[in-house]
């Protein structure tokens, strides 16, 4: 674009250097070494890594947004430096500049140049978004950009079944149940590697936004709301989830950790935990799997299901996220 | 054009109905205000706990909502009626002629002395002045807020507030910022100096201008008080179903933001109807100076983006104290609901908070260029483009939040498409620095801060309109950096320039050189420094709002939070050179110090009670620097019978 600077109007007045002609070869030589820069230098640092395919995804995007995004900014600080430093006001010279009310090439050149790379942009980034499955955002409870994978009741390893994780966000605690485990139900994430995903995020209270960080998943927890994301862990690694929307007091603690373990061992996890929790009664006292929860409603409210101290009671005390695994005392609602 | 030629104003104090001269503590002010505002108070407090005295009481402060949100509502009736906003309406409803607001509007502007600036005052030079110290002073106390944040995140782990106290200093912060700042630039520079660029003596509707005006302090303080139950913990965007179980710090957000929306209305109508209405003879719309056309165009964001704030206000302080349920899932409400009315609001906000920047910066750089502005009517399109495009955008908002999820495409297309009327204010910047004269002067300084910043803003906004960019940027420190970026680089740096620029014009006073020169240098580094590092923090996996974060992160904040510290310092230095400016040194500037040709430096600084001794006939553009022969902007003192000639079509044109 510093190349339609040029043909703005130059009074041929005395030995003017060609002004347009420098800032393009500025802006030339500038802009690609800060794309070479970006593209071979920054893109394989470039957050949110490369666990998943929805953070190789955002990883890609994060880049090409990058080179396009650095010639425009290079050409206005170049201009403004070149500008600043030329055309800046000499002592003694108390005249007016030209007097330039416009150029109609000039516009109309900037307008179609701006437009071409708004229209690039929004290409690219639909592309990005549908490309991966959503790119890892919260898409509601009927996407409609799905990753492929069989929908299975059990999950096995080998067998390309979806995964399906419930994400339950509560004030200031993350669950996870794993609804082809028997609704067995976890504080800690765990997901096997080249698997797909499916997360089912949804509050018992206010709005959480669920946010793993190295697998680029973010998806909002609305209380009754079911919102699915969706992504393929592709290599071994642990996961930062944190609650990235605004939720109440204990906000800034609201964070637990995750990992992505082989297919085998993930299936040995979550065996073992569902039989423990089995056993333990865990999976009896808690409400049955369902896509939302209504906290002011406790199915097993009046029955005598408590099997283990201090996970619920009949008396209505009601589940917290706080207890699972643990043996705590009761908190009253 | 409506143009009052021949309405005789009667010198101050000379007519018979001239106000009774009674000591400034006899007549409503401030301070009979703050007592109609404490009695007030009290009043709709009892009355509150009278009427739900059955509603459950919460443990913390034993009382319950309602009380809290009737000792607001009667508080500021009390307070307006204080000043003595209704004694006019009394006096009408009692059947007495009440005199004309024009007339008295031009008695407030021959008021000398500094009583004028704490009554109810109808000059618009009046009401531009409170609003600039008002604002000024709401802007600090944010920033103070600002420094209690980046205090708490020195440290990785909470030291200094507890949860409680962190989201109420953020909330405040951000609150008192996005809330008080909206009329940053049309409160001071849109009251003060519209009537005088468009060569009006006055603006059309005093009233509602300065009750805009009282408003704000009422918002202010009320929304400080929230304090006093312990801050809410919504932060600025208020997420409904947290607000509806937060405690009754949250009613001082809504009422206080309901009652500031209210206060946008006001100014926002005032400012359309001036400017379409008092634009004097040959003040063509294409002769409009470009800062007004920012004006027009947000004053316009402000009327129609504003009462969908206000409603939805109301609609929680409803849900909050008579127990309606717009936003309670398990009653048949939304969680959406909330969200979708706030950035409905929120984002022709953010852009009604980048208009007026543009405004000033475009309005300058002509100046200090010595070159006519490059592409008048693209830079118009272009303020009128991101009006009407910033209505259509709030969903970028909520990328990730399941609503709606198959038209994020659209949401991205409606944003990125800002990006293009946005790029034309880069265009005419840069046309017109083509073989420009450019002086550095301090207001200059000011503007090219702000493309410098604010091109860093709008990019990271193009990154964030990116859904799959913005999966990992939603609620990140990231998007804190872009809003910063744009409003604090943008609309305070364009605000810093409108001080430095008008501040003469408005006071007849000059700001110190070299204290300027420091202010605007610190500001500068420090402001980088602060904000560029947040986007790093963002894509390292940072939200917002916290006070505990991964302890690789705390060098990169320590760096931030001392830089804030001395971005503190450096506005600490633009209040000294304010206060010792304006009340100590005292340099008088009384004629063109910028050699400016725009119509409001034609006449002396300060104007006269009335701005134009006639009204003036505008005869070319105000940008036509190096023109040869361009004729001056206006006769100042047209040869009379020319205006009306004009109108009846016999005159000026023939």
């Amino acid at each position: 674009m510093a190349a339609q600077q040029a043909s703005a109007p130059a009074a041929p007045a005395r030995e003017e250097p060609r002004h347009g002609l420098r800032i393009f070869l500025l802006w030339l030589v500038l802009s690609l070494a800060a794309d070479l820069v970006i593209w071979f230098v920054w893109y394989p640092h470039l957050p949110p890594g490369d666990l998943s395919d929805s953070a190789n995804g955002q990883q890609l995007d994060f880049a090409v947004l990058g080179i396009s995004a650095a010639p425009v900014m290079v050409l206005v600080f170049v201009y403004f430096g070149y500008a600043l430093i030329v055309w800046r006001h000499r002592p003694g010279d108390d005249e007016d500049g030209p007097p330039i009310h416009g150029h109609t090439g000039v516009q109309v050149t900037w307008i179609i140049g701006t437009t071409l790379i708004v229209l690039w942009a929004f290409a690219f980034g639909t592309w990005a978004l549908i490309k991966p499955a959503g790119a890892g955002a919260g898409e509601g409870p009927q996407p409609i950009w799905k990753l492929s994978g069989k929908l299975t009741s059990t999950w096995t390893p080998g067998a390309n079944d979806m995964l399906q994780v419930q994400v339950i966000g509560q004030e200031w605690w993350w669950t996870f149940r794993y609804p082809q485990f028997g609704g067995m139900e976890s504080t800690q994430l765990m997901l096997p590697d080249n698997t797909p995903v499916e997360f089912h995020v949804t509050s018992l209270d206010v709005i959480h936004s669920f946010w793993a960080y190295q697998l680029a998943v973010k998806a909002d927890a609305n209380p009754g709301v079911d919102n699915i994301a969706y992504t393929k862990p592709g290599q071994l690694g642990t996961v930062t989830v944190r609650c990235a929307e605004l939720c109440g007091l204990w906000h800034g603690a609201m964070f637990t950790s995750g990992r992505v373990v082989t297919q085998s061992a993930f299936s040995r996890w979550a065996t073992g935990v569902q039989v423990s929790e089995q056993n333990d009664g865990l999976i009896a006292a808690m409400p049955p799997y369902a896509l939302t929860y209504d906290p002011t409603v406790i199915p097993q409210l009046g029955q005598d299901i408590v099997k283990v101290a201090g996970i619920t009671g009949g008396n209505g005390y009601y589940y917290s996220g706080a207890q699972a695994g643990t043996a705590g005392p009761p908190v009253s609602p | 054009m409506a143009i009052e030629i021949e309405r005789e104003i009667t010198p101050a104090g000379a007519g018979p109905a001239g106000r009774p001269a009674r000591p400034w503590w006899m007549r409503p002010a401030f301070h009979t205000g703050l007592i109609g505002a404490v009695g007030g108070y009290l009043l709709g407090h009892w009355l509150g706990n009278f009427l739900s005295s059955s509603y459950p009481q919460n443990p913390l402060s034993d009382t319950n909502d309602v009380p809290i949100v009737l000792g607001y509502a009667f508080g500021v009736i009390g307070w307006l009626a204080g000043l003595g906003i209704f004694n006019e309406l009394f006096a009408m409803m009692a059947g007495k002629r009440i005199r004309d607001s024009h007339q008295l509007a031009a008695e407030d502007g021959a008021d000398t002395g500094l009583a004028k600036y704490f009554r109810y005052s109808l000059n618009h030079k009046t009401v531009g002045i409170q609003y600039l110290f008002g604002m000024v002073g709401y802007f600090l106390t944010g920033g103070l807020f600002a420094m209690a944040i980046r205090s708490e995140l020195l440290s990785p782990t909470y030291h200094l507030l507890g949860p409680t106290n962190y989201l109420m200093v953020v909330g405040e912060h951000g609150t008192m910022m996005m809330m008080m700042m909206t009329s940053v630039i049309l409160g001071p520079f849109g009251n003060y100096l519209v009537p005088l660029m468009i060569g009006s003596k006055r603006m059309a509707f005093p009233r509602l201008e300065a009750l805009s005006f009282w408003l704000t302090p009422a918002a202010y303080i009320i929304l400080l008080s929230g304090v006093l139950f312990g801050g809410f913990p919504m932060g600025w965007t208020g997420y409904a179903p947290l607000s509806v179980q937060a405690a009754q710090g949250a009613d001082a957000y809504y009422f206080a933001f309901g009652l500031m929306g209210i206060s946008m209305i006001l100014v926002g109508f005032n400012l359309i109807v001036t400017i379409i209405n008092y634009r004097a003879p040959g003040m063509r719309w294409g002769r409009l100076p470009i800062f007004v056309w920012a004006i027009f165009t947000t004053a316009f964001l402000m009327v129609l983006a504003a009462p969908v704030l206000v409603g939805a206000c109301f609609m929680t302080l409803s849900d909050r104290t008579f127990q309606t349920a717009f936003f309670v899932n398990t009653l048949g409400g939304s969680s959406y609901l909330w969200q979708n009315l706030f950035w409905f609001f929120g984002h022709p906000e953010v852009y009604l908070l980048a208009l007026p920047g543009f405004g000033i910066v475009s309005e300058l750089i002509p100046v200090f260029c010595r070159k006519p502005l490059f592409g008048y009517r693209v830079a118009g399109a272009g303020m009128v483009g991101v009006a009407i495009l910033s209505f259509f955008v709030w969903q970028h908002h909520l990328f990730n939040s399941g609503i709606n999820p198959d038209m994020r495409p659209v949401f991205m297309l409606t944003t990125e498409l800002i990006s293009i009327p946005t790029g034309f204010i880069y265009l005419v910047a840069m046309g017109t620095f083509w073989k420009a004269k450019i002086r550095f002067t301090i207001p200059m300084l000011f503007c090219l801060a702000f493309f410098f910043n604010f091109l860093i803003g709008g990019i990271s906004g193009v990154f964030n309109s990116d859904t799959p960019a913005d999966t990992t940027q939603h609620g990140s420190f990231f998007v804190m950096a872009h809003f910063h970026y744009t409003i604090m680089g943008g609309l305070i740096f364009a605000f810093m320039a409108g001080i430095y620029y008008w501040l003469p014009k408005m006071t007849g006073i000059k700001l110190n050189e070299t204290l300027g020169k420091i202010h605007f240098w610190t500001m500068f580094i420090f402001f980088n420094s602060t904000f560029l590092p947040l986007f790093a923090l963002g894509l390292m996996g940072m939200p917002r709002r916290v006070f505990e974060y991964a302890q690789n992160l705390q060098t990169l904040n320590d760096w931030v939070s001392i830089s804030a510290f001395c971005l503190g310092g450096s506005i600490l230095i633009f209040l000294i050179n304010l206060v010792w400016s304006t009340l100590f040194l005292r340099e008088p500037e009384t004629g063109n110090p910028w050699q400016s040709r725009g119509l409001e430096w034609q006449v002396a600084s300060p104007p006269a009670p009335e701005n134009f001794a006639a009204v003036p006939v505008v005869l070319s553009g105000p940008y036509e620097y190096g023109v040869k022969g361009a004729p001056p902007m206006a006769d100042l003192n047209p040869p009379t019978g020319v205006i009306s000639g004009a109108l009846t079509g016999q005159g000026a044109e023939v």
